[in-house]
């Protein structure tokens, strides 16, 4: 009998909690609050993965400038990043495509962009027997993307590539499956030069791909794998997963003319040629740039965050970790297959984390030290 | 001291009720605000959500038709492939091996089992994409290209390497559910039949009666694990929302469309067409199983009313 009394109310106790632990709702698990007054303070990022290894890079490097700064990022896609900024459930968000007007106006508070580098998407491709980098116009992909370009001995193709020996063989097309800036990036670049493209397919983060035409893969490993492995296919991603993984990549025509490699300089080009046209807000596109040598598919990468912080010290952190960042931490991009930003845009950068406040001070009083 | 002893029995009745009730509770919950949180893409396209086939999230156009279809299809691929090979793994587990044999498979079966999922889809990227693009492909289109099923090009990313890495995955779980379920078939059966003069092969026919409605549960245990299977389909089977008839064609699955895009969701209307697709898995998931239940129902009352005869 004891035995059973025991099990009751061992069982009631057990019930107990766990009743307990469901009503509670308390977090079981720690926030970013960092307030533990001593130690290492904790700020936490999460967005675009495209920028996701310069980031990363950073976040390391900094650990030897300011100990006593944690950055943890995560590469959750530039949608989710604006998301998490918005319900601020991050310190500081990452988007490579900028925040549309009717998103900015959900936030409460007044949302920044910093630009922080510039990246290319460049155009990969399986072609066995092609050795020299294929040439392509934003009217060739456009065409592949919506159907009509089927085989790549198509005459459109081979026109522009006279000594490449182009096989009868379908193409095969692949997307993103998921919302990506990346994908946003690419479709601006393609909407802006072919009007039928902007109508089917348009430019946004998911758009309406042409039915039967190719396969989404999710992230730019997904699309990376798909090609590396199906011979005869193409498809877009981020520079440095198409330098990591020695793909080829194709020269593109820029509107001034030109077949332009995604090189670091190129991409330089493309933001020097429209470092005139930066609006104060810095939300700009720099697909098909002026200048010989820009490279049309070239973005900017940007950190969202609030210019009026709630937490001081917090803020503090993340304005200084970010002057860095475009500062000596530019020197970590090339490496990376970045571009660091030119030099307008740092100072019109230096100008807005200046202008981060909390509670009506300013925060970074003698920035650079 | 009887007193106490009603009392720890009632206590303990009590508490068992409650444990129970929490599963009840959890899916009802559950179907509750997955219903509640789809309710604007259910108020605007409403029985349209699932037979339209147009899914364009930039124009807030959603259709979920033909991830339904790339689900079922997909997961019937997998049972056809699959059902035949565990059944023949746990018959020979069972009836057929020596100790010293099925010990190692079986262990490896439920290693198979083990194995994560993402593990399973960078195998199919590498491996299956480019052996049914090379091989099996070609061999298909060569004496069954008349059928629309095995028409198309041949990408090794499509229905048919989503369907086949499905049935990896299931076959350990049907497997080890058979054998158990073959295991506790009493020996007498098996000795009895022996005894009339009967072979091996139809002395396992009598066992696999007998065990059918177990059988059947595994079948459908499987078929749940298809249905809901995410990362390996996401990465092989080409995520294209389209209906074709050819097996090589990209397809897209329910859960596929959910773990590509549920993190990036911001708009409201994508996000509850996203979720009313959670909720059609969910509605996908029940019906099949119920489906399968009248099934192995319907088999077991055969069975009896065979024995009886």
């Amino acid at each position: 009998m004891n035995k059973i009394r025991n099990f009751s109310i061992f069982a009631a106790i057990v019930a107990f909690v766990m009743i307990g632990f469901a009503c509670s709702g308390a977090p079981l698990s720690g926030t970013s609050d960092g307030g533990d007054g001593s130690g290492a303070m904790r700020l936490q990022g999460s967005g675009a993965s495209f920028p996701k290894p310069i980031y990363e890079k950073w976040v390391n490097e900094y650990q030897k400038v300011d100990p006593n700064v944690r950055i943890d990022y995560q590469s959750t896609g530039s949608g989710a990043g604006q998301k998490a900024i918005l319900s601020r459930t991050v310190d500081f968000g990452a988007s490579d495509d900028p925040m549309k007007d009717e998103d900015l106006s959900k936030a409460d508070g007044e949302l920044m962009h910093i630009p922080t580098v510039l990246g290319a998407v460049v155009m990969t491709y399986n072609l066995d027997g092609v050795d020299k980098p294929l040439k392509l116009t934003a009217e060739n992909i456009a065409g592949i993307y919506l159907g009509e370009i089927k085989k790549w001995n198509d005459p459109k193709l081979a026109a522009d590539n006279p000594d490449a020996n182009l096989p009868d063989k379908a193409i095969f097309p692949v997307y993103r499956a998921d919302s990506s800036g990346t994908t946003a990036v690419f479709t601006d670049f393609l909407a802006a030069r072919v009007p039928a493209f902007k109508d089917k397919v348009g430019a946004s983060k998911q758009p309406n791909w042409v039915e039967g035409v190719g396969s989404g893969q999710p992230r730019n490993d997904g699309v990376m794998g798909l090609v590396k492995q199906t011979p005869f296919s193409i498809g877009y991603v981020e520079i440095a997963f198409a330098k990591a993984n020695d793909l080829p990549t194709a020269l593109i025509k820029n509107p001034a003319g030109n077949f332009v490699e995604a090189t670091i300089e190129n991409v330089s080009a493309a933001a020097a040629g429209s470092a005139a046209k930066m609006p104060a807000d810095m939300r700009i596109s720099i697909t098909n740039a002026d200048g010989e040598n820009s490279y049309p598919i070239s973005s900017y990468t940007y950190i969202l965050v609030y210019k009026d912080q709630k937490d001081a010290r917090k803020g503090k952190a993340l304005a200084e970790f970010l002057w860095w960042a475009v500062h000596d931490g530019s020197q970590f991009a090339k490496d990376l297959h970045y571009a660091p930003l030119p030099q307008e845009v740092v100072a019109k950068v230096e100008e807005k984390l200046k202008s981060i406040t909390s509670g009506g001070n300013v925060l970074l009083e003698n920035p650079g030290k | 001291m009887a007193k106490t002893g009603t009392f720890a029995d009632s206590l303990f009745k009590g508490v068992l009720t409650v444990f129970a009730a929490t599963i009840i509770l959890v899916v009802v919950a559950m179907i509750a605000m997955m219903f509640w949180n789809s309710l604007p893409t259910i108020r605007e396209f409403g029985l349209g959500f699932l037979v339209g086939s147009d899914w364009q999230p930039a124009s807030d156009v959603y259709g979920a038709l033909p991830f339904i279809y790339g689900t079922i299809v997909s997961s019937v691929i997998a049972l056809i492939l699959a059902v035949p090979v565990s059944l023949g793994i746990a018959i020979f587990l069972v009836e057929q091996a020596p100790k010293s044999i099925a010990s190692p498979i079986a262990f490896m079966v439920e290693l198979l089992a083990a194995i994560p999922s993402v593990v399973y889809g960078l195998w199919g990227i590498f491996v299956l994409a480019p052996f049914i693009r090379n091989y099996l492909g070609p061999i298909l289109q060569n004496y069954l290209g008349w059928l629309p099923l095995f028409q198309g090009r041949l990408t090794g990313i499509g229905m048919l390497t989503g369907g086949v890495i499905m049935a990896i995955m299931v076959t350990p779980i049907i497997t080890a559910v058979v054998r158990d379920v073959l295991e506790v078939v009493p020996n007498t059966q098996r000795d009895a039949a022996l005894a009339l003069g009967a072979t091996k092969w139809e002395t396992t026919l009598i066992v696999l009666e007998n065990a059918s409605s177990g059988i059947a549960g595994a079948v459908v245990l499987g078929l749940g694990r298809a249905l809901g299977e995410t990362m390996a389909v996401t990465m092989v089977i080409g995520n294209a929302p389209q209906i074709s008839a050819s097996l090589f064609e990209p397809a897209y699955t329910i859960a596929s469309v959910l773990a590509a895009n549920f993190a990036e969701a911001t708009d409201r209307l994508y996000l509850s067409a996203l979720i009313e697709m959670g909720l059609v898995l969910f509605l996908v998931t029940f019906v099949v199983n119920a489906a399968a239940k009248v099934l192995v129902m319907g088999v077991a009352k055969g069975t009896n009313a065979a024995r009886q005869a």
